[in-house]
């Protein structure tokens, strides 16, 4: 009896979170435009899709700054990470929380702080604006998933290789990076899916002339979204479901890797 | 070693510090925006904060989001026991399908939303075809209030999880030897021990609704416009940066009050659990 409870219960849980997801791959091979009416089946968004230039723009457009900002804050965040690992303990504290400010504040705080320092100072808003505020707001995130690691490793360990001749510089490469890189690997994930999926932050900083798929989606849905954005959308999210359970797969740990 | 932190703290100095001094700065002044010359030291935008309009929408967003909070909580506390309690081989199953969402875009599934609930959408015409009353939530409230539940229940159900699957098995098993009945031995054992998951999963769901302009813009049709679509209007479309950072530090404040009202909680049962030992 409890055993059918709590798989009715699931199901409906199941059936919330999926329902929209559902109706956004179902519409995607909808041959009418109409977001209620199902007018047969068509490929015809998934051609439209690699053919619009907006579209195919907003999504190098998210890649491009979505990889840059992975690749800055997760070597900013590591090296940062290391300094303060090092750090006597009142400042140790003292930057942590400063660091845990864009992780604490709400997004749109975050966002409206950053438009209103970057118009004081004349940083035009736009690409570059944006990109620098991707990286303000990932690195925290790096930071606090690569310190517990250097608090697991043995502290003696970096001394001892140095003992034996190794130079600072080997240490890092060969002794600490080897030790803390789970929480590099998990750092930049983190800090990818972040940027792939921000909206708020990216749309104070974006300007006019900058424009990735959530402010692209943000733009449209007001009027209506073109399916074609369904068709992206789909691809994009069978494409991470089938990546996460190969991660999954391959490491024992997934669970750990996934959040 | 050390020296390697320091670059990042003149970067969060600049990028993380001074942003939110010249919030502050802001909200204290007014004149034009762009010229600091003409400002003047000003309590204003507080006191303009405190006319029927902006309190009414400040009242909203406070009801909306501990109305989503609690909904989250009610619904995602059996969500969080039921997948930690799962048989192991299931557990990371259930874990991830019920992670998988959060993967596509945040304003996708917003929007999906919007097509399931509007008036002539799927929702409504499966009531119909059963001959059911239909809803008529979108756009208002009820919608905004959905959208919130369904977004930000992850943050609730992780949290639990992540303590309750940390549980020792044999304090259930004790609390039972010694004649609780499954009622008693949740409400007594369980349920005190999971509170820091509680309490961290209500700020991890709090916070994003109360600050939200995206959900209300697109599922409230703007009827009832929120303290995040106030900031957003300010500093958007009206221009009007000292009184959207007036509004950007009283969002702050609500925030911090709440987190320092939970953390209370959090720290008292500790000490009744320190005491009951």
């Amino acid at each position: 009896m409890m055993k059918f409870f709590k798989r009715f219960y699931m199901s409906l849980i199941f059936l919330f979170l999926y329902a929209p997801i559902l109706v956004l791959i179902v519409f995607s091979f909808n041959s009418s435009k109409s977001r209620s009416q199902w007018g047969g089946f068509t490929l015809k968004w998934y051609l439209d899709m690699v053919n619009d230039r907006q579209i195919r723009e907003a999504l190098v457009f998210t890649l491009v700054i979505a990889l840059l900002s992975t690749v800055i804050s997760t070597l900013a965040g590591t090296v940062a990470a290391i300094g303060i690992h090092y750090m006597g303990r009142g400042t140790k504290t003292a930057i942590l929380n400063v660091n845990n400010l864009p992780v604490l504040n709400p997004d749109i705080i975050t966002g409206v702080a950053l438009m209103t320092l970057f118009i004081s100072t004349g940083i035009p808003l736009g690409p570059v604006a944006m990109l620098i505020a991707h990286i303000v707001f990932s690195t925290p995130y790096v930071i606090l998933s690569v310190l517990p690691k250097l608090r697991q490793m043995n502290r003696f360990m970096p001394e001892a290789a140095m003992d034996l001749g190794a130079t600072p510089m080997m240490a890092l490469r060969k002794v600490i990076l080897p030790e803390i890189s789970p929480g590099i690997i998990s750092g930049a994930l983190m800090a990818f899916t972040m940027s792939i999926d921000d909206f708020v932050i990216s749309f104070f900083t974006a300007g006019t002339d900058a424009t990735n798929l959530s402010i692209l989606i943000y733009s449209m849905a007001k009027r209506g979204v073109k399916p074609s954005i369904n068709a992206l959308s789909t691809v994009m999210f069978i494409t991470m479901v089938v990546l996460l359970f190969i991660i999954n797969h391959k490491s024992e740990k997934g669970e750990e890797l996934l959040l | 070693m050390r020296i390697l932190a320091w670059p990042y703290v003149g970067w969060m100095g600049f990028f993380v510090v001074v942003p939110l001094f010249l919030i502050l700065v802001y909200s204290f002044t007014s004149g034009d925006i762009h010229d600091s010359s003409t400002w003047r030291f000003t309590f204003d935008n507080f006191a303009r904060f405190n006319e029927p309009i902006y309190l009414k929408v400040m009242a909203d967003s406070f009801v909306l989001a501990t109305t989503s909070t609690l909904f989250c909580l009610v619904f995602g506390y059996p969500v969080a026991m039921i997948i930690a309690r799962a048989d192991l081989r299931y557990r990371n199953l259930l874990l991830m399908l019920f992670l998988v969402p959060i993967w596509m875009n945040f304003l996708l599934r917003t929007y999906a939303w919007m097509s399931l609930l509007s008036p002539n959408g799927l929702i409504n015409r499966f009531l119909l075809l059963l001959h059911l009353p239909v809803l008529e939530i979108m756009p208002g409230q009820g919608a905004v209030l959905l959208g919130m539940v369904y977004n930000f229940l992850p943050f609730m159900v992780l949290p639990i999880y992540t303590v309750l699957s940390k549980l020792d098995v044999h304090i259930l098993e004790a609390a039972r030897d010694l004649g609780a009945n499954g009622f008693v031995a949740f409400w007594k054992v369980i349920f005190p021990l999971s509170i820091p998951g509680v309490v961290s999963g209500i700020t991890m769901v709090f916070m994003p609704a109360v600050s939200t302009f995206v959900i209300s813009a697109l599922l409230g049709g703007g009827k009832t416009p929120l303290i995040g679509d106030l900031i957003e209007q300010q500093f958007m479309s009206d221009r009007n940066w000292h009184f959207g950072s007036s509004l950007s530090i009283i969002l702050m404040a609500v925030i911090l009050i709440s987190m320092a009202v939970m953390s209370r909680i959090d720290q008292n049962t500790e000490v009744e659990g320190g005491k009951a030992k």
